[in-house]
């Protein structure tokens, strides 16, 4: 069951490759993406035991970050048939193939248990999706694609480093060489510390590289405001929530081991960091996609101080993951159909989308709410939940420089925003012709609904799941 | 034999110190080469002979000493440029910083625990030695093809620390990170062309339009 | 054989074999050219030739001027004294005579210098100032190669480092070696002016560094100058033969013979590089210099990691 998890996107890209029409071909990706959210709730639901001698298994950190790239992409694949209507004029066969196999690599990521294989299918991820930034095809977007694929190939590169120096610790340590999750928890404790440590480092460099942690995140305005919306909804919801699990994943093995005060304060201190860079950056920012990318910035922050902070944190932490994937869905996809429509995506080149979208703007106002926190959202009880944590634990200067950085970039946020969304629209603004449709204004509206009802109701599954996932990262005493 | 794969590490220092000195990007491409090609030995020589390592040492030395160098030579003529400009701090700054980085890896390399055979091998700092020439590389070159060799550099490093468990990692993890590192140079090399095509440069000082 | 009768081969090799190197040099190159060139002995010739010529000095030059290339032949017959040839140990061997042996040549270094800017011309300060750059940045290589050296023998003469050199050092510290013997070779082309440092058969004074600096010499003081400049070939040439040709038979004659013939090869594969290569440009001359000093500080990082 989990190998069909991973070879329906497979073949999707297969079948997208071999589709000759560029009208039909985006209709694999919904089929694909249906197929794929189904067989998820299925495994979740009734999970399977462990397969291919302990190197496959769902365990529950797995389940919820499988689930909210599920759900991401079977919305985002809905809506990429209605969008690419609108772009018939280029060839949309590596889009549908990069998404699939994306998709596909998001899946092994999630069910890996050996760490190499881990890399493997993360690193996948990072090259699936570099030419789907260039999917504009123009100046801008090629220098974007060079960053990030420069920029996160380094990092790729140095998580490898760190995943040698494992398993060379336990060559040194005399143990069974290995790099399969469970027996390195079970011989943390005896490894040594120097060689651990530098495993650390260059695993939250590398795996920091790839989520946008400061100041490894410059690659991320460029790549997420170039891309076509679409695209940077998967890569703000699925490859973040991707790069996430790695550092869970060593998260664990430095719980196992014993210290884990240096990687704490490492995650807190960029963290911190990363919220810094976002409140900065994101005041006066005319550009409404690198608006959204420092707005990824600040979550991923976020969720790095919540890690780093553990204990109660952690719970609030891992539903954070889930509702920050979806939220930056809705506003992704919406903040492309302003794009269409308006054909600029600079604050002073929009206006009244209320106006003239309204679909589109009244969501993107709700989701610019849920983005910053508000109730009734779900993003307002996760991060309700980390920030009590916080205050609990006596972090008083953490959180209170949380709090005031939330304000900052809220207030920015609105600032750009609310002159965008609101108004009259006039006759001196490009109109592209685009009207909201279906298929365009279906699925962000859905993803919409979906924190809406997280927010005020949870799954008693996904309760579980969330539970036994902090579990998973708890501190023994 | 273990003296003899200490030779070849040598040579890996002086092709990283050849690397950040010269100007010409064909000189460049042909040392990583050369490099790749001695670190694909390398496997075959530290351990016993088994037909798993040949087979590794064999495709090592296909895809790093030809296949990728091949790749790049071509983005090269496609392109047209022969010679780099002269880095931010200037060639001999760079390759003094190269000297220094060299020593400390050695430094360094002394503090860290070794397992009982790979003590007094170079392995941990040339591993060392090598990822920061590559990070020195892409720090200080403004053409895209010069920072390719730069990160190819860089997994030459991460691949030497490698070896150090050739007995120990599976081959499906070896071969996964070769895949990676070929489609990626191959993707680099795609957005080469096309960086040529929009700016008809490969100059990435040009690539500065994105700020803020 | 008795002592005294090395002694007096050692002084009559140095004494009588230099200028040859010369002619071999400027042979190879004319037969690499396609032409017969000058006869192997024609540097004696020159030398006697300019003996017998009188001297002109020019009005505005001082007492160093023509001291410039006395002290600088003094100097270098010094250091001959110091270096061994043919695998015995030299006349005045003592510790610590390799630091003196590089700073006799510096000592004759700045007499040059110090006659060239006694001319007051601006060629000659020009060839000064660049003569000055360059040897500072070959001096560490030079130190780093002594201290590998000094190291692999466990000695600090030079008598001491480089009789004692069987091949099994080879095989020990093969990699540090090669290293270490790269970066001698490109000081040993830098020191005494040769292609692709500076080219001796030019005639533009603006691409000259030693050249110049001699420009205003004449008659028995420009016979010392050439004859200096050929002894310092073949004492820097002795160093790097006694390291690359690690020839030690018991036999006398043999190995005085064998030191004989290497250096002649020595001056065949100079000639050989200086007719295949083009000269540097002048701003590549330091990357140069300064790659041969990281070649021999890691040639000395890696001899001083090995235990001996």
């Amino acid at each position: 069951m989990i190998a069909l998890l991973i070879s329906i996107p497979l073949l999707g890209a297969l079948v997208a490759w071999l589709i000759p029409d560029n009208r039909r071909r985006p209709v694999i990706l919904p089929l694909t993406g249906g197929a794929h959210l189904l067989l998820t709730l299925a495994l979740l639901a009734d999970t399977p035991p462990p397969a291919l001698g302990g190197w496959i298994v769902l365990d529950p950190i797995g389940k919820l970050v499988l689930l909210g790239a599920s759900i991401l992409f079977f919305f985002c694949a809905l809506y990429s048939v209605g969008y690419l209507a609108y772009r018939k004029e280029r060839s949309n066969r590596v889009l549908c193939m990069g998404l699939s196999l994306c998709l596909g690599a998001i899946s092994l990521a999630c069910v890996s248990q050996h760490l190499g294989l881990l890399w493997v299918a993360i690193e996948s991820t990072t090259l699936a999706m570099a030419p789907l930034i260039y999917f504009n095809r123009n100046a801008r977007s090629i220098e974007a694609t060079w960053k990030y694929m420069l920029i996160c190939s380094i990092g790729i590169a140095m998580a490898l480093l760190g995943l040698y120096f494992l398993a060379y610790a336990t060559v040194v340590a005399r143990q069974e060489p290995t790099l399969l999750l469970a027996p390195l928890l079970t011989a943390a404790p005896v490894l040594s510390p120097a060689w651990l440590n530098g495993a650390f480092i260059f695993l939250l460099v590398g795996f920091g590289t790839k989520i946008g942690l400061a100041p490894l995140h410059t690659w991320k305005p460029d790549a997420y405001g170039e891309a076509p919306g679409l695209v940077g909804a998967l890569l703000a919801g699925g490859l973040v929530n991707c790069g996430f699990l790695g550092i869970c994943r060593i998260y664990q093995v430095c719980l196992a081991a014993g210290n884990t005060l240096f990687f704490r304060d490492a995650l807190t201190a960029m963290g911190l960091l990363s919220m810094l860079f976002a409140a900065f950056f994101v005041l006066r920012q005319a550009d409404f996609k690198r608006l959204l990318a420092y707005s990824s910035v600040e979550h991923v922050g976020f969720m790095a101080i919540g890690l780093g902070l553990g204990k109660g944190a952690l719970y609030g932490t891992l539903f954070h993951l889930l509702n920050n994937g979806l939220t930056k869905g809705v506003l992704f996809l919406t903040a492309a159909n302003i794009h269409r429509s308006y054909n600029s995506k600079r604050a002073e080149r929009v206006r009244g989308v209320m106006d003239r979208l309204p679909w589109s703007g009244w969501i993107f106002m709700a989701a610019l709410f849920a983005v910053t926190g508000s109730p009734p959202f779900a993003t307002f009880l996760s991060e309700f939940m980390v920030l009590s944590s916080i205050f609990t634990e006596g972090r008083m200067v953490a959180g209170v420089s949380v709090l005031l950085l939330f304000a900052v970039i809220f207030t920015g946020m609105a600032l750009t925003m609310l002159p965008i969304l609101t108004g009259r629209d006039g006759k001196d603004l490009d109109n592209s012709g685009y009207r909201d449709g279906l298929l365009t204004a279906g699925p962000p509206f859905m993803l919409l609904l979906i924190t809406l009802l997280l927010g005020v109701w949870m799954p008693a599954p996904l309760q579980e799941i969330i539970g036994a996932a902090a579990a998973m990262l708890e501190i023994k005493p | 034999m273990n003296t003899f794969a200490d030779q070849l590490l040598v040579l890996v220092f002086l092709l990283n110190f050849i690397v950040l000195g010269t100007s010409r990007i064909g000189i460049a491409i042909r040392v990583v080469a050369v490099q790749g090609m001695a670190l694909g030995l390398i496997p075959s020589i530290i351990h016993d002979f088994s037909l798993h390592l040949l087979l590794i040492s064999a495709g090592m030395i296909a895809v790093k000493g030809v296949l990728i160098p091949w790749l790049l030579t071509r983005a090269v003529s496609a392109v047209g440029i022969k010679r780099e400009e002269r880095p931010f701090l200037g060639y001999v700054p760079i390759m003094l910083i190269g000297a220094v980085a060299t020593a400390l890896a050695f430094i360094f390399a002394e503090q860290l625990p070794l397992a009982p055979q790979h003590k007094e091998l170079l392995f941990v700092p040339a591993a060392i030695a090598t990822l920061m020439t590559g990070l020195l590389i892409l720090v200080s070159r403004k053409k895209a093809i010069s920072q390719v060799t730069g990160y190819l550099i860089l997994e030459n490093g991460i691949f030497i620390f490698g070896l150090l468990l050739t007995e120990a990692m599976p081959v499906m993890v070896e071969a996964g990170a070769l895949l990676d590192l070929l489609v990626g140079i191959f993707v680099m090399g795609i957005i080469i062309n096309q960086i040529s095509q929009e700016f008809s440069s490969i100059d990435t000082s040009r690539l500065s339009s994105l700020k803020e | 054989m008795p002592v005294f009768v090395n002694t007096l081969v050692h002084l009559l090799l140095t004494l009588l074999f230099p200028p040859l190197l010369i002619g071999v040099i400027n042979r190879t190159k004319a037969f690499f050219a396609g032409r017969t060139g000058a006869p192997l002995l024609q540097p004696y010739y020159d030398m006697i030739r300019l003996w017998r010529k009188g001297s002109v000095f020019s009005r505005t030059t001082t007492w160093v001027f023509q001291a410039g290339p006395l002290v600088t032949l003094a100097a270098t017959l010094a250091a001959a004294l110091l270096m061994p040839l043919g695998n015995h140990p030299s006349p005045l061997a003592f510790n610590g005579d390799m630091i003196l042996f590089a700073y006799l040549f510096g000592l004759g270094r700045f007499f040059t210098v110090a006659a060239a800017l006694d001319t007051g011309s601006s060629f000659e300060g020009m060839g000064g100032a660049r003569e000055a750059t360059f040897s500072c940045l070959a001096e560490p290589a030079l130190f780093f190669a002594l201290v590998v050296l000094a190291r692999i023998s466990s000695s600090l003469s030079l008598s001491g480092m480089l009789n004692n050199f069987p091949l099994t050092v080879w095989f020990g510290f093969g990699a540090a070696l090669l290293l270490m013997v790269g970066a001698l070779f490109i000081i040993l082309l830098a020191e005494n002016c040769r292609i692709p440092f500076d080219d001796p058969n030019t005639h533009l004074e603006l691409t000259m560094i030693h050249e110049v600096m001699v420009l205003d010499h004449s008659g028995p003081g420009l016979a010392a100058v050439l004859y200096g400049a050929s002894l310092k070939l073949f004492l820097l040439g002795a160093l790097f033969v006694h390291i690359t040709v690690p020839f030690r038979s018991g036999n006398v004659i043999l190995d005085w013979l064998a030191f004989a013939g290497s250096m002649v090869l020595l001056a065949v594969v100079i000639g050989t590089v200086e007719s295949t290569m083009a000269r540097l440009k002048l701003t590549r001359v330091p990357q140069l210099l300064i790659s041969a000093s990281i070649l021999s500080a890691f040639a000395m990082l890696l001899v001083l990691r090995q235990t001996p």
